[in-house]
């Protein structure tokens, strides 16, 4: 069974009134378990409104999305995602360990075992002594980390970041990502990562998918074999540059064919 | 408490301090060299010793405007709170109710405090009262319905995405980040509500508040006495102030920030 089944979905926002926008269309995507997928292109290719889709944030025009086997908005009810965006969104009213209590709260679990699991997931993301403080206490990096934490506190099979290290520095950033394949390794979690930068797709991803922008559509699919457990020597690697080149090229052709566009993808 | 912050705090306190003793005897001063006429201008001296000869009229006619201010104070805040979850649950209130809150913000309401005399006996607080609850409302409901709208867009997918039902996004989301709205709304009503009361007096109706004492004294010529009754509002103003600061910081400090407020 495919962790994520999305299938001749289109998206148009404004539908039937002049500001008609056409987000996605006719988009096929399977991720399979554990597996790790990067979605880029330049901004307005509808990269963000794909992983909502998936979360069932908002649904399709037509066609349809599967998490785990379910229609997206049963996977949804079912907590089988969690969810980090660029901003941490941490709830400023909470404790960092109320923060990762909350998908749990809302569950139902009890006290106890909220307070464990929390614990559990500070030591995971190696922020164990932070649980009391508050968010506004702790730096972005470490913001950062705890919504991963929370993402991940109902152990979900499936996390969906919307480039969740978008707002960090690079060293900090580097960090993350090294953190995030760690975190994944273990968990084996099914990550779907929206991201603008090049070598962060090519370091994390197991594919990456290059999206295009009016319409949004699929334009290339890459796979990544630069094997598991990769370290920050895998950054420095020949086979790495291969990638990251492929990818770029195949944004160029992205860029070329609808060279109306003038919007450009970064290269951090 | 360190002595570096002993001294942090002194530093913040010695510039005003001075500052007041200061003016009070330029003040005094003034009045002794240019021999003022205590119907001109009374002495700080006249003034304090009208205020602890007076003590106990002045403690009572502060009672009385406190009490008032008080009570507006808590009644408005409660309808406010109350409105704002209502304008919140439905739509189309908020549309009703959204260009008469602009609108009360072009009109001095604080005339309909003598509407409010006619409908009372002369006797009743209630024309003041009601006058403090409905200013304190605006701006109490106008503060609260934005701090329950106006939720991060994140939180609100997370709340989603967590398969939250409606109440518990009220209850999660929506209410906690209303809370520092609350106290911001407080702080600028507190003040607010002091001033409505004494003002509230000058427009008939029972003659024991510190607002009408002012008036009654001055047209007796009892100067320094209307000077002590304005030490005492003073006193009042600044007891409700710094409460409502007090309630805000206590927010603040946990949360890392307050919301900026808006009047109605």
């Amino acid at each position: 069974m495919s962790a994520v089944t999305v299938n001749r979905v289109c998206k148009v926002f404004n539908a039937g009134n002049p500001n008609r926008v056409d987000a996605l269309v006719d988009i096929d995507l399977t991720v399979e378990p554990a597996q790790f997928i990067s979605l880029i292109g330049p901004s307005g290719c509808g990269k963000s409104t794909l992983l909502r889709l998936v979360a069932n944030l908002i649904d399709p025009t037509s066609g349809d999305v599967s998490v785990n086997g379910k229609p997206a908005a049963q996977a949804r009810l079912d907590q089988d995602y969690g969810m980090a965006f660029q901003q941490a969104g941490l709830f400023e009213w909470r404790t960092v360990e109320k923060n990762i209590e909350l998908p749990l709260e809302l569950k139902g679990w009890d006290k106890a075992k909220r307070r464990a699991r929390a614990q559990e997931m500070l030591e995971l993301v190696k922020l164990p002594e932070f649980g009391r403080h508050m968010p506004w206490q702790l730096s972005g990096g470490m913001q950062q980390r705890i919504a991963i934490a929370r993402a991940l506190a109902a152990h979900p099979p499936l996390l969906l970041m919307d480039e969740p290290f978008g707002a960090l520095d690079e060293m900090t950033r580097e960090h993350m990502q090294a953190e995030l394949l760690r975190i994944c390794a273990a968990t084996s979690t099914t990550v779907v990562f929206v991201t603008h930068s090049i070598p962060e797709a090519v370091y994390l991803s197991d594919r990456v998918v290059v999206m295009s922008p009016r319409p949004g559509r699929i334009t290339d699919v890459i796979d990544v074999d630069l094997g598991r457990g990769r370290t920050e020597d895998t950054r420095e690697q020949a086979a790495f540059y291969a990638k990251i080149t492929e990818v770029r090229e195949a944004l160029r052709r992205v860029e070329k064919a609808g060279a109306t566009s003038g919007l450009g993808v970064d290269d951090r | 408490m360190t002595s570096s912050r002993i001294r942090r705090i002194l530093q913040a306190l010695i510039p005003p301090a001075v500052f007041g003793i200061g003016f009070v005897l330029v003040w005094e001063l003034t009045v002794q060299l240019f021999d003022l006429k205590p119907y001109f201008l009374p002495a700080p001296s006249a003034i304090s010793e009208a205020f602890f000869d007076n003590f106990s009229l002045v403690k009572d006619a502060a009672l009385v405007s406190g009490r008032n201010a008080f009570v507006g104070l808590l009644a408005g805040t409660l309808l406010g709170v109350f409105s704002a979850f209502a304008l919140m649950r439905f739509r189309i209130l908020n549309e009703l109710a959204t260009p008469l809150a602009v609108a009360l913000n072009a009109i001095p309401i604080i005339v309909l405090v003598s509407l409010f005399v006619n409908m009372y006996p002369a006797t009743s607080e209630m024309p003041r009262r009601l006058m403090v609850t409905l200013i304190v409302y605006f701006i109490v409901l106008v503060n609260v319905a934005k701090g329950l709208r106006q939720v991060h867009p994140i939180h609100v997918e997370l709340m989603r995405s967590y398969a939250a039902t409606p109440v518990q996004l009220l209850r999660k989301a929506r209410i906690p980040n209303a809370v520092p709205y609350l106290f911001t709304a407080l702080k600028i009503a507190a003040p607010t509500s002091v001033i409505t009361a004494f003002v509230a007096e000058y427009f008939g109706g029972n003659q024991n508040g510190l607002g009408s004492r002012i008036t009654s004294n001055m047209a007796i010529a009892k100067n320094a006495v209307a000077w002590a009754y304005v030490l005492g509002a003073c006193v009042v103003g600044l007891t409700f102030y710094l409460v409502s600061v007090l309630l805000e910081s206590i927010t603040t400090h946990r949360r890392g920030s307050s919301p900026g407020g808006d009047s109605p």
